[in-house]
């Protein structure tokens, strides 16, 4: 049912008659809803984003208010890995192997220079990878050195918005991939 | 070494077997890992390895001038960033023999205080939590955001604002930054009680921390455990009463010591801290000059003479000291940091022996690691 229809009177009348609350939706929407208004993050900082996300779970920003409820320990039941801090060559492995241990649908979230571009690590060293998008697919860069919780929570909801849009038959599917 | 080698020179018990705890670990804060070989539940012996966010501070210093340093040496301990800019700035004064103005010293070390006291609060509750009790972590970081809303107010950042520049600072602080700091502490003093409340006088706390990872003077000072850490083995290592630097010859503070060197101990130096760095607010603020200048005359590019320069101030971990290498250039020939936590990681092996692998949560909290300042 398109939007309109509700607020033609008669359609309502017609709903009214039917009981109390009538949602009309499809499947993927049900499953979109439900996926972006409950995202669980992994427990992975490797420097000071981390302590900024800690905030953000914290009393003042308490981003559980946006679905991004409770941290998890284990990759196994994270939907999202919020790289938060500098990616160097040692930790690759380990980060690639996080990934992979996350059960689909997943998401990544690049917070932070460092996990970004490499940021005040860009130039002059040996170890850092410039830019955690060389190894994980990123679905949002939140910039900033480190970034306000208020960032990481926009980007988070930036998150939800792109889950809201993508098509949830496709994701799995690998004849279309 | 092979595998098989390393086995069997310490595992001889077919029963034991080798865990890895982290990189990615909720209680090792941040990406170490532990080899932890155990017998049952008993650790036999904890090997750390580290390098996971290694990232070649040191290196990148010998390719930065002076000023561009200062905003690498944030990223290293970042609880404790305005520290870490301090020791190159005071490093580079010295050689330089730069007469810093007054209120720059104050300024700097109020801001120590603050900065020591954001530490202290973020550690509480993150030990709370490494040990089962979830609420510390609400209590604690509700009252790091007012100290972050101080910071903010004057340097336009909540974490790592790189404020120090060789010879003062980067601009004044807000005509507001006293006044909110007395609120501040007004503010906190009715807090701590709170927090004694919690989780000091909690039976199930003093049965997880009092006697465990017990640490005598000498392994203290054999394994150079410094800051909180060795205080609470009675081990009197506090720079700020040893080497005096900027003001702290001036003011009226104590060294906080505990003679027991278990987690409990560590835990109370910590606390005593606060109430220290409360009092040392009043008293600095009271004393601070309201008119003057935030920096001394330097010239823009800034060239050590050559020669060697070693500064070392204390953090909210401990000692952590710079030492360059000068060729009369403007960028370092070396650059080196010993930083404190680098000392305090690897007494974990000796500590934790023979102890069960709960008690290794508990010690390594107790510890107060940040891994970014031990790989550097």
């Amino acid at each position: 049912m398109k939007e309109e229809d509700f607020r033609d009177n008669e359609t309502l009348e017609d709903l009214k008659a039917l009981g109390d609350n009538v949602f009309f939706t499809t499947v993927s929407d049900l499953l979109k809803w439900g996926r972006s208004n409950s995202i669980w993050p992994l427990t992975f900082a490797t420097s000071c984003c981390g302590i900024e996300m800690m905030a953000a779970g914290a009393s003042r920003y308490d981003f559980a208010r946006f679905g991004i409820e409770v941290y998890r320990a284990t990759p196994r039941q994270a939907d999202v890995i919020v790289v938060a801090g500098t990616i160097v060559h040692k930790m690759v492995p380990v980060l690639k192997r996080l990934y992979d241990q996350m059960a689909e649908p997943k998401y990544v979230i690049a917070m932070g220079a460092c996990a970004v571009s490499g940021g005040p690590f860009y130039y002059n060293t040996y170890s850092v990878v410039r830019g955690v998008d060389h190894v994980l697919p990123v679905d949002v860069y939140i910039p900033g050195c480190p970034p306000r919780p208020e960032a990481l929570l926009y980007g988070v909801m930036q998150l939800q918005r792109k889950i809201k849009a993508e098509k949830v038959a496709l994701r799995n599917n690998n004849e279309e991939k | 070494m092979s595998k098989d080698v390393i086995k069997n020179i310490i595992v001889k018990d077919d029963e034991d077997y080798i865990i890895n705890m982290g990189p990615q670990h909720p209680s090792t804060h941040g990406v170490l890992r532990l080899e932890v070989c155990l017998n049952g539940e008993i650790v036999k012996y904890v090997i750390p390895h580290i390098g996971y966010i290694h990232r070649g501070i040191e290196k990148m210093c010998e390719a930065d001038t002076y000023k561009q340093i200062i905003h690498l040496t944030d990223r290293m301990d970042y609880l404790s960033a305005h520290m870490n800019n301090e020791a190159v700035c005071l490093a580079v004064e010295n050689a330089l023999q730069v007469e810093v103005p007054e209120r720059v010293q104050y300024i700097r070390a109020i801001l120590d205080e603050l900065n020591r006291l954001a530490s202290h609060q973020l550690w509480w509750s993150a030990f709370g939590m490494d040990l089962g009790a979830l609420t510390t972590f609400f209590y604690g970081l509700r009252d790091r955001e007012k100290i972050l809303a101080i910071f903010e107010e004057s340097f336009g950042s909540r974490l790592l604002h790189s404020f120090n520049t060789p010879g003062g600072l980067m601009h004044d602080v807000h005509p507001n930054f006293q006044k909110h700091i007395l609120e501040f502490v007004k503010y906190f003093r009715k807090k701590l009680p709170d927090y004694k409340n919690l989780l000091t006088d909690n039976v199930i706390f003093h049965n997880r921390t009092k006697g465990v990872g017990v640490m005598s003077p000498e392994t203290a000072i054999a394994f150079g455990v410094t800051g909180p850490s060795g205080r609470g083995s009675g081990f009197a290592c506090d720079v700020r009463k040893v080497a005096p630097y900027g003001v702290y010859d001036q003011l009226d503070f104590k060294q906080v010591l505990y003679s027991e060197g278990d987690s409990f101990a560590r835990y109370q130096v910590r606390m005593d801290e606060m109430e220290e760095s409360l009092n040392l607010l009043e008293q600095l603020v009271a004393k601070m000059p309201s008119e003057g200048d935030f920096t001394a005359k330097m010239k823009p590019i800034i060239k050590l003479p050559e020669g060697e320069y070693y500064e070392r101030v204390e953090t909210a971990r401990g000692e952590l000291g710079v030492f360059i290498v000068s060729k009369g250039e403007k960028y370092p020939y070396r650059m080196r940091f010993r930083s404190p936590n680098f000392s305090n990681l690897f007494v974990l092996n000796t500590l934790s022996k023979g102890l069960k692998i709960a008690d290794l949560v508990a010690i390594s909290g107790s510890l107060d690691l940040v891994l970014p300042d031990i790989d550097r």
